[in-house]
């Protein structure tokens, strides 16, 4: 799996060598330089000092210690890892895009104004809505504009509202938002087939409400049939229905998710439109809004008019700004490269080959690994270990570490919370038939395997460069710096 | 289209299933929400065409000889920042919630905080955030929390777009105040500091400020303190290569705009919040944090650690909402510091500071231009022009293709008009010479 020298883990800081180099700025202008003694820097600047190859050898070395996408099939539910085209990299890379700088002038930034026009107008038909920001850099960060939107919606209409109501299988990420905003969150039950219920809801919603998060589908990967009658409720109650566009390969192409009563949700581009992980971002996210709540979408906004693109910078009823300057544009660009690739229909086959995708993992493990829902999922399915391996004391925890031995990432787990011991799988669209027949094995090896010697998948891994962490010793004793 | 299916795959794959068809696997979904019609392209573009179409985009950006600075900084990327960044092991790696399969990406970050901690002189930091402003909100949230205070105090040189970013991440509660710090010459006025302090959470500054002068951090944090309040400080990283460090004048929280450390303008993103503070806040720090362990066997290795503060576990009572970080960027910035190292990181700032000193120079000595200021700068300057500054802009951009600066105008309505001028390590002697024809011309 890695190559690298297993004995070689220093920091780069314990390569360091005095007086070595791998940059220099000789630029003359530096004989001009003038900085008041008193106002420099006195301490050292603990950095490491390597030549160029040292800090390319060494990096080089950390990537080598890594899973990825391209190396590795991730079947992390809720993430979408999905193959990320290499197209998308390149045209983010032109340098008309990656030196513009963000107060450029509106006649010199023609061509990313055009491009984030084009982007809105196909995301806003794509979800069957009316209008949208790009600003938002994340998924949580959108989802912190949405419901700022919400509020100043509600402060706009002389309404009080202080309450959000999230189902008990939401991302983390929704009741987070919530009281970082200072709402209550009123956590609703969910069925035992996984989905809403609508009385259970219709007792909780009133004047109160500001408005209901919803995965759609949701964290088990089945979608709210009822989504219609919890619509209606929330609407009769005054309030908004928010998705977490987190699960939208589902729909994407397939179904609008306008049409299903939303009043606003959130895109993740590093999901849904095929944009990097690099390790946890940079993302980008979107809020997707009807019209009652576009004036309040943050600015500046791209507007067409009279055959040029400027920025937007309303009527004054904005939220105002969620970050500096525009929002993520480089990945917004190989959002678009990724659009360009794609006609209406090919939208479509994305959601059709998820949800095959997903089935058929499912139907091939749940004999072994029994499924929470008795029906078929969408985009990703939440399996179990069985009492078999349960009895003998092993956990989903066990079954991650032994996929790793076996060359596939883990998949999520312990989540949804409401699921005792989540496994949850998303094969994504872009995983073969012979890859997912490689994972099948895989996740049999370990159920044949963890029962014949329980302690040897207890001990997993025991082929990556570490085993198994100890995180309290990190937690307690934190060390977090050189 | 990137998906690997064939109609047959697909045959097979839902007879194994045991499903008649597709849409018996989508019997939940209501029949009259499938398949709408959509309204895009019929036909999608095939890799060539694409090519073509993003190439024609990227051309309709123009490409002045720029001095615009405010907040997003002109660098080179160095070739080998840019081959790190894009193998695809860190491209395409999740976060690293796996840790045994993450060591690559968790000690990059590790590196990054060690970084981070080192330029701004602080005890720890994280694994990075969406941006300096981001940061900078995060950081006298993480205040407000401490004292339990609500009032901000802070300097008129902060990045005006950081304070609307702080405001709209506190727009739910009407019990915040600000106060603004009057400014002197264009920097903090220092003694009108003692009578705004009473009962703050925090005193926020930036130095090298938005106006481009380097504030006299001596003795603020002692007044912060003595107020109760505490110092969070904004600084570009670049100048922190020759200039005093946050943690060398006392602050607790000390943050910054990541993309001065080589990463492209983009347009405004992906950037990098930069995110320090003093150990004692440790626990107060937003965001994902990666830590140093041992395994089973002894072996050094890292994992994400202090994850009781983040909503994945803590949901409603989090820290912060935040999940994504920006750890390629995290990864870059990692990269280009050690590269340079600390005395290329010095020399850097000289360079900025050498090269905006000349600009400076030349441009004061214009007929009708001033330096609006007497103090010390870093690598940007305010330049009072006669006439509208705007305009003045524009006219330069149109006839010489130079970017002169932003306007200041609508953001310090009290500067009459001016314009604030960058001149990074990317300038030379030459292109300040062409701007100053280009402003002479114009005038």
């Amino acid at each position: 799996m890695t190559c690298a020298p297993a004995t070689d883990n220093r920091l780069s800081i314990e390569k360091s060598d005095p007086g070595r180099r791998g940059l220099w700025c000789k630029n003359p202008l530096r004989a001009k330089a003038s900085v008041p003694a008193a106002l420099r820097r006195k301490s050292p600047l603990r950095l490491p000092e390597l030549s160029e190859f040292d800090v390319v050898r060494h990096f080089t070395r950390l990537s080598r210690l890594n899973f990825s996408v391209d190396t590795h099939f991730y079947p992390l539910g809720s993430c979408t890892m999905k193959y990320n085209p290499r197209f998308n990299e390149e045209a983010a890379a032109l340098e008309g895009f990656a030196a513009l700088h963000p107060f450029a002038h509106d006649t010199c930034a023609q061509g990313t104004l055009e491009l984030l026009h084009d982007l809105s107008a196909r995301l806003v038909e794509l979800c069957g809505l009316d209008a949208i920001t790009l600003q938002p850099a994340a998924g949580a960060h959108s989802e912190f504009t949405g419901l700022l939107l919400a509020k100043a919606y509600f402060e706009a209409k002389g309404e009080a509202r202080n309450e959000i109501i999230c189902p008990d299988s939401a991302h983390g990420t929704n009741p987070a938002t919530a009281s970082m905003m200072g709402f209550n969150t009123i956590n609703i039950t969910s069925r035992p087939d996984g989905r809403l219920d609508v009385e259970e809801l219709k007792k909780h919603i009133g004047p109160r409400t500001a408005v209901l998060m919803l995965t759609v589908p949701n964290t088990l990967g089945i979608f709210e049939s009822n989504i219609e009658a919890i619509a209606g409720a929330v609407h009769e109650a005054g309030a908004l229905v928010y998705m977490d566009g987190a699960n939208l390969n589902a729909l994407i192409g397939m179904v609008k998710p306008g049409d299903l009563g939303i009043d606003l949700m959130h895109l993740n581009f590093h999901k849904t439109f095929s944009t990097p992980h690099g390790g946890g971002g940079p993302g980008a996210g979107a809020i997707v809004c009807r019209r009652h709540l576009a004036p309040f979408l943050p600015v500046p906004l791209v507007k067409k008019e009279g055959g040029k693109y400027i920025s937007d910078f309303g009527d004054g009823r904005s939220i105002g700004k969620v970050k500096a300057f525009f929002g993520n544009t480089g990945v917004l660009v190989r959002a678009y490269a990724y659009m360009l690739a794609h006609s209406a229909a090919e939208f479509g086959d994305i959601a059709r080959c998820a949800i095959i995708n997903a089935n058929y993992v499912r139907s091939l493990l749940m004999d072994i690994y029994p499924s929470y829902s008795k029906e078929y999922c969408m985009h990703e399915c939440v399996l179990t270990p069985g009492e078999d391996m349960t009895s003998k004391g092993l956990r989903t925890l066990d079954v991650a570490k032994g996929l790793l031995d076996r060359g596939f990432h883990a998949p999520t787990i312990y989540f949804p919370t409401i699921v005792h011991e989540a496994i949850m799988i998303e094969p994504t669209e872009t995983e073969s038939k012979e890859t997912l027949d490689e994972f099948v094995a895989a996740m049999k090896d370990i159920h044949a395997k963890g029962l014949a010697a329980p302690q040897s998948l207890k001990d997993a891994p025991h082929t990556m460069p570490v085993k198994r962490l100890d995180e309290v010793q990190a937690a307690r004793q934190p060390n977090l710096k050189w | 289209m990137y998906i690997p299916h064939t109609k047959t795959d697909k045959e097979e794959m839902l007879k194994t299933i045991g499903a008649a068809s597709f849409e018996e696997l989508v019997k939940q979904v209501p029949s009259k929400f499938l398949w709408p019609k959509l309204n895009l392209p019929e036909e999608s573009l095939d890799e060539a065409q694409s090519a073509v179409r993003m190439a024609e985009l990227a051309n309709k950006n123009c490409r002045p000889l720029s001095f615009l600075g405010a907040g997003a900084y002109e660098r080179y990327t160095p070739a080998a920042v840019k081959a790190i960044t894009s193998r695809t092991e860190f491209l395409t790696a999740y976060t690293p919630y796996q840790p045994e399969a993450s060591q690559g990406t968790l000690q990059a970050i590790y590196e990054f905080q060690s970084t981070v901690s080192a330029l701004y002189g602080m005890d720890c930091a994280n694994a990075s955030m969406y941006d300096g402003a981001s940061s900078f909100a995060e950081a006298v949230r993480a205040a407000v929390r401490v004292t339990g205070r609500k009032k901000i105090v802070y300097s008129a040189g902060v990045n005006p777009q950081y304070m609307d970013t702080l405001k709209t991440y506190f727009a739910h509660s009407p019990d915040y105040t600000y106060v603004k710090v009057p400014m002197k010459d264009g920097a903090m006025d220092k003694a009108a500091l003692p009578g705004l302090l009473a009962d703050a959470a925090c005193l926020a500054v930036q130095t090298p400020n938005f106006l481009g002068l380097i504030e006299n951090m001596d003795g603020v944090a002692d007044l912060a303190k003595k107020a109760g309040a505490l110092l969070v400080a904004a600084a570009d990283p670049v100048s922190l290569g020759i200039l005093a460090a946050p943690g060398e004048y006392g602050a607790d929280f000390a943050v910054g705009e990541g993309q001065s450390l080589g990463l492209p303008l983009a347009y405004g993103g992906p950037y990098l919040g930069l995110f320090s503070c003093k150990k004692e806040h440790v626990r107060q720090m937003p965001g994902r944090i990666a830590g140093l362990t041992k395994d089973k066997d002894g072996r050094r290795g890292f994992v994400l650690t202090l994850q009781a503060r983040e909503q994945h576990i803590r949901r409603d009572k989090a820290a912060s909402n935040i999940c994504s970080n920006e750890a390629l960027c995290a990864l870059a910035a990692t990269v280009y510091s050690a590269l340079y190292g600390p005395e290329g990181l010095k020399e850097l700032a000289e360079c900025n500071s050498g090269a905006a000193a000349y600009a400076a120079e030349r441009l004061s000595a214009i007929k009708g231009c001033a330096l609006k200021f007497r103090g010390p700068f870093f690598n940007e300057f305010v330049l009072s022009v006669p006439g509208n500054a705007a305009k003045l802009r524009e006219k330069i951009l149109a006839n010489s293709g130079v970017d002169a600066g932003l306007p200041l105008t609508a953001l310090y309505p009290e500067l009459g008009e001016a314009l604030l001028v960058c001149a990074t390590e990317t300038k030379t002697e030459a292109d300040i010479l062409k701007l100053e024809a280009a402003i002479k011309e114009a005038l």
